[in-house]
């Protein structure tokens, strides 16, 4: 039996700075049986039973959640004529490696200028929203003043709004700036990464929940020492949140990776698309698509994102656990 | 005078680390919505200024048999892929959150599918619904269906097709669980175990009552995701075969960009707006019967 270190007397940290592990039962994992596992004699045979059928069901959902993949890939390294033979078999025959290189040679496609874009788009609005978002946090993490909780509970409300709401009139908005200010909007990644510059609710959030448990002592030797309050937050408090600062960054890019809806409305030229919008011209309307070429392309987008999970699993686990949202 | 001065210091202070977000605040979400209330009551198709119609918009909705389809539409979607979605994501987080092992290999495999991007998953469920070629039916016929469903071609199987690949996507539900369950006080199961409970009795009246402000929770995020689900019929059906999968948001987005009459996409908007906030009001006027918060 596993001998638990109990100590009741040891303060659970706040949600946010707790790592939801999925590595394993850890010493705070075992929530379930571990009581049915103390019972002695009769409750081993039970708990054994119970394993195995645990196991059982866990294998059952692990298999359906992973064969998609597999056909994924599987279909991604058959040759054309392979993808239409029925019955088609799981296990591609032959492999045709240079799929993955058709994607980027595609006359329909322009894969390469799409990811560049992707890229361009993602690094300026995860610089954006992860800075503004951390100085708009500090204030209401770490400042007393006047009508601080009705802003902040006016931010949250945000949240809410549903992106609709928003999206056509912002379309009219970016429009009208375009025609009158020499400065066009929609045909640019302007409307994709300027807003992430004024902070963004979910983060704002996040790392105020974060900045809240850093002690306040810190900021008043800081500030007895002659610091600004801006240097307080540059020097002090931004160092010490690093962690929480990688989850808003992990999720904006996971966001901006994902978005369908936002460069659908704003983007307008095929050479303009993002990585995502672009998936849709390896599609055929008229039917006769080339689903080797499809699932390669679709594999070459899913894959940064599996790629960042397992370099930063614990921060996306955290992140996930705290806010509840998805990148 | 010196308090007052420093109160205004204060103000300022906290209002130039705000600025941020207030001047956002302002231009992409206040002005935006404004705006998007002003068109709603107005003829506008982005060629000429808006043209106040008053409720023109919102009777025409009343009487579209479209906007009551997508309406319809989208109810079933969520009254299908949510309850069950969420019983399915509590039971996975029970299963992962008990000690034996492997458990880091399930857990990563089951949140694997929810960190693909939306369009991908699409691209790769409508290879999967393939109605001749796809694994689900070739595979529906290895087992003996000689005659599997059409899926996404058929008007009667588009939709449980979409809500059958809702549950690929339940990893981030089934983390929030776990998270919720992982915070159950090891010392009311010792407890609930002396007074002679079984797992039954654990589940019912320890765990559920300990995590149900996390199950509220999911329930709210759900609804509104579901509200705005969008990306995957776009893609895979079009909203096809015979308007079966159109769901309210694509509607949205074909009155304002397809049909250019950006006054009714507002409307629907507003409207969408509207049901939300009262379905999730209704959420947490219900959650005060079943919801039970530490120390409450």
């Amino acid at each position: 039996m596993t001998s638990e270190s109990e100590n009741p007397s040891s303060e659970r940290p706040p949600i946010a700075l707790r790592a939801i592990s999925l590595a394993g039962p850890g010493p705070e994992l075992d929530v379930g049986d571990q009581a049915l596992s103390k019972a002695g004699g009769a409750g081993q045979r039970v708990d054994r039973g119970k394993r195995l059928a645990a196991h059982l069901v866990l294998l059952i959902v692990c298999t359906m959640a992973i064969l998609p993949f597999a056909w994924m890939v599987s279909t991604s390294l058959k040759t054309a004529e392979a993808t239409t033979a029925y019955p088609p078999s799981l296990w591609p025959w032959p492999i045709q490696w240079h799929n993955y290189l058709d994607v980027f040679r595609n006359e329909k496609a322009n894969f390469l200028l799409w990811t560049r874009n992707t890229l361009v788009i993602a690094v300026l609005a995860v610089t954006g929203t992860t800075l503004s978002s951390a100085i708009v946090a500090y204030g209401f993490a770490r400042l007393r003043f006047r009508g601080r909780n009705v802003l902040f509970a006016i931010m949250l409300s945000t949240m809410m709004l549903p992106f609709p709401v928003t999206m056509v009139s912002l379309f009219a908005l970016f429009r009208w700036l375009g025609d009158h200010t020499g400065m066009p909007w929609l045909g640019t990644f302007k409307p994709l990464w300027v807003p992430a510059w004024f902070g963004s609710a979910f983060n704002i959030f996040l790392l105020r929940q974060f900045f809240s448990t850093i002690p306040m002592q810190l900021s008043e030797a800081a500030r007895i020492d002659g610091c600004s309050e801006f240097g307080i937050f540059w020097r002090i408090i931004v160092p010490l949140s690093k962690p929480a600062l990688a989850v808003v960054a992990l999720f904006a890019f996971i966001f901006v990776w994902n978005d369908f809806l936002g460069p659908l409305v704003y983007l307008q030229r095929p050479e303009q698309f993002t990585l995502v919008l672009g998936l849709q011209n390896f599609q055929s309307k008229a039917g006769g698509t080339s689903w080797h070429l499809l699932m390669a392309a679709s594999v070459l987008v899913i894959l940064p994102a599996l790629l960042l999970f397992f370099l930063a699993q614990k921060t996306f686990i955290e992140g996930i656990a705290t806010t509840g949202i998805k990148g | 005078m010196v308090r007052i001065h420093s109160e205004a210091r204060a103000f300022l202070r906290g209002m130039a680390f705000l600025s941020p977000w207030l001047i956002g605040f302002f231009a992409f979400t206040l002005v935006p919505i404004a705006l998007s209330l002003y068109y709603s009551f107005c003829d506008f198709t982005l060629l000429q200024p808006p043209l106040f119609k008053g409720l023109a918009n919102y009777r025409y909705l009343a009487n579209d048999p479209i906007f009551w389809k997508v309406i319809g539409n989208t109810a079933i979607y969520a009254v299908m892929a949510l309850p069950f979605g969420l019983l399915t994501a509590l039971g996975a987080a029970m299963l992962l959150n008990l000690k034996i092992g492997g458990q880091s290999i399930y857990r990563t495999i089951i949140f694997l599918p929810s960190l693909v991007p939306t369009a991908a998953a699409a691209m790769l469920w409508l290879w999967l619904f393939n109605a001749k070629l796809g694994l689900i039916n070739v595979a529906l016929h290895a087992l003996g269906f000689v005659n599997p469903p059409g899926w996404l071609t058929d008007a009667r199987w588009a939709m449980p097709a979409l809500v059958l690949m809702s549950f690929w996507g339940i990893g981030n539900t089934v983390i929030i669980f776990l998270a919720g369950l992982q915070d159950v006080p090891r010392e009311l199961y010792e407890a609930a175990n002396i007074d002679g409970a079984t797992t039954f009795d654990r589940i019912w009246h320890v765990t559920l009552p300990f995590i149900s402000p996390v199950i509220f929770f999911n329930l709210i995020i759900g609804i509104i995701a579901t509200l705005q689900i969008f990306a995957v019929p776009y893609i895979m059906t079009q909203g096809g075969p015979a308007r079966s999968t159109y769901f309210y948001t694509m509607y949205l987005y074909d009155n304002a960009f397809s049909y250019l009459k950006m006054g009714c996409g507002n409307a629907m908007a507003w409207v969408q707006f509207l049901i939300v906030l009262v379905l999730t009001a209704l959420a947490a006027w219900s959650s005060k019967r079943w919801v039970h918060y530490e120390g409450a």
